[in-house]
């Protein structure tokens, strides 16, 4: 079965480690923060201005200047800092954010990766992909592994306009858990009941498979 | 206004000068933040051709986005765009022009613009469509693209507190774009929610000096809300 959205925020929360500082996109990204295991400290950086990200505000706490990077009112965890969008992206430019976890449209066996832009299509912009991808050491891309007609979304070359080049390592789809080095695709791990011959099926890019392939547990 | 009294008492005084064709930069992320009631001084004067640049252009009826309907606006640079219906109608007609920056590289172009750096070395936007027609450069084995600085004729700011000198203090994630845009304006209006007097904010916890501030007038806000989430439990 491939995994759900929760699975997959599950599955990319088991990559998080005490004391991380994480920038999480919009989307099934998002919902990583559900999933922080017990006991564990983390720290939701939100490139509009917020470290230390809360949770939703009830009614009653709702700010209208306190919002996340997707527009959304948040409220302020214990020990949060606010800065301007110079100084977050300097954290971000610099290296200092632990953990990135972006949504793709495409990714390939070079580390390339395209999210932002669709030609013919409305163009909303990069946000802050680009700079979140070229800065960070340490980004997991979650995205479906192909789309709804069988055509594979880990490919040789992407076909869409990059959001950055040679900069992403791992890649969390519904059906796997891949790392990119050496201009290969390398399976990881793979979704519970989600056969080998499946994953290779809907990879287009080269895909190197190293003795039994363990399922994720969860 | 004498000395260094910013205080204006009109918002036409406070976007004075103001001229079709000038670039004015825009504090604000999404509606959070944003200068709304300059915004609306500049939809009352009726300037056109103007080059915005802001990380967002408000929704149909609310923040920058009041200036499409007269075509006020001619080119935008933004990073993120089309949250409405009329920007989309002109952007796919091509009546306006939209440069598309990434988030830290534009809040980037605006510190440098005004600290006096002409342009910076980033890896943000290398072998993407970004880098298109910009110099590149390997720096110890990275490749980097280098970005000019941006700077308006006018830089348009929202603050909550201000001091009469143009110290401004920030609230929360308002604060965003507008300390950068405050440096990089040749005329930079700022308006606030409160406004005390010299001596009575804290020079630790000033998070724009007055220096970057030519004119300062107060408002009363909207404030609205583009994604209104909550918790449903207490």
């Amino acid at each position: 079965m491939a995994l759900s959205r929760e699975q997959l925020a599950q599955r990319v929360a088991q990559e998080l480690q005490d004391g991380y500082y994480v920038n999480l996109g919009i989307g099934i990204p998002t919902l990583v923060a559900n999933y922080v295991p017990k006991g564990m400290e983390v720290m939701l950086q939100s490139e509009n201005g917020l470290l230390g990200m809360g949770q939703f505000p009830t009614e009653a706490l709702i700010d209208a200047d306190l919002i996340n990077a997707g527009k959304q009112t948040v409220t302020m965890a214990t020990g949060a800092s606010i800065f301007d969008s110079a100084e977050s992206f300097a954290m971000i430019r610099g290296g200092h954010v632990d953990l990135t976890v972006l949504g793709a449209f495409e990714v390939d066996v070079n580390g390339n990766i395209a999210s932002y832009m669709i030609p013919g299509k409305l163009i909303k912009g990069m946000g802050g992909a680009m700079d979140l991808v070229a800065g960070a050491d340490n980004i997991i891309v979650t995205m479906t592994h192909a789309s709804k007609h069988g055509v594979s979304k880990l490919l040789s070359n992407c076909t869409l306009p990059l959001t950055g080049k040679g900069c992403i390592k791992k890649v969390l789809t519904d059906l796997a858990f891949i790392e990119i080095k050496d201009g290969k695709f390398h399976l990881l791990e793979r979704a519970p009941g989600v056969s080998v011959e499946e994953i290779i099926s809907l990879t287009e890019g080269e895909l190197i498979i190293d003795g039994e392939t363990p399922e994720m547990s969860f | 206004m004498a000395g260094f009294d910013k205080v204006v008492s009109s918002y036409e005084e406070a976007m004075a000068g103001l001229e079709d064709n000038m670039t004015v930069i825009a504090g604000g992320f999404g509606l959070c933040g944003i200068p709304e009631n300059l915004i609306s001084e500049i939809k009352r004067k009726g300037t056109k051709g103007l080059t915005l640049v802001s990380n967002n252009c408000g929704v149909d009826d609310f923040g920058l986005g009041i200036l499409l309907p007269d075509r006020q606006i001619k080119k935008i640079v933004a990073s993120y765009v089309g949250e409405n219906a009329e920007f989309e109608r002109q952007m796919m007609n091509g009546e306006l022009e939209v440069e598309l920056t990434p988030q830290g590289t534009l809040a980037e172009k605006m510190r440098a613009g005004g600290a006096g750096i002409p342009a910076f070395y980033t890896a943000t936007g290398y072998g993407t469509p970004v880098a298109e027609g910009k110099e590149e450069r390997e720096f110890d084995g990275r490749h980097y693209i280098l970005e000019p600085a941006i700077k308006g004729d006018f830089a348009i700011v929202k603050a909550w507190k201000a001091d009469r000198y143009g110290n401004l203090v920030f609230r929360k994630t308002a604060r965003n774009f507008n300390p950068l845009a405050a440096t990089a304006g040749k005329i930079t209006v700022v308006e606030v929610e409160e406004i005390v007097e010299p001596g009575e904010l804290d020079p630790d916890h000033i998070h724009t000096p007055g220096i970057y501030v030519n004119r300062l007038i107060l408002g009363s806000f909207e404030k609205r809300i583009e994604q209104r989430t909550v918790r449903s439990d207490t």
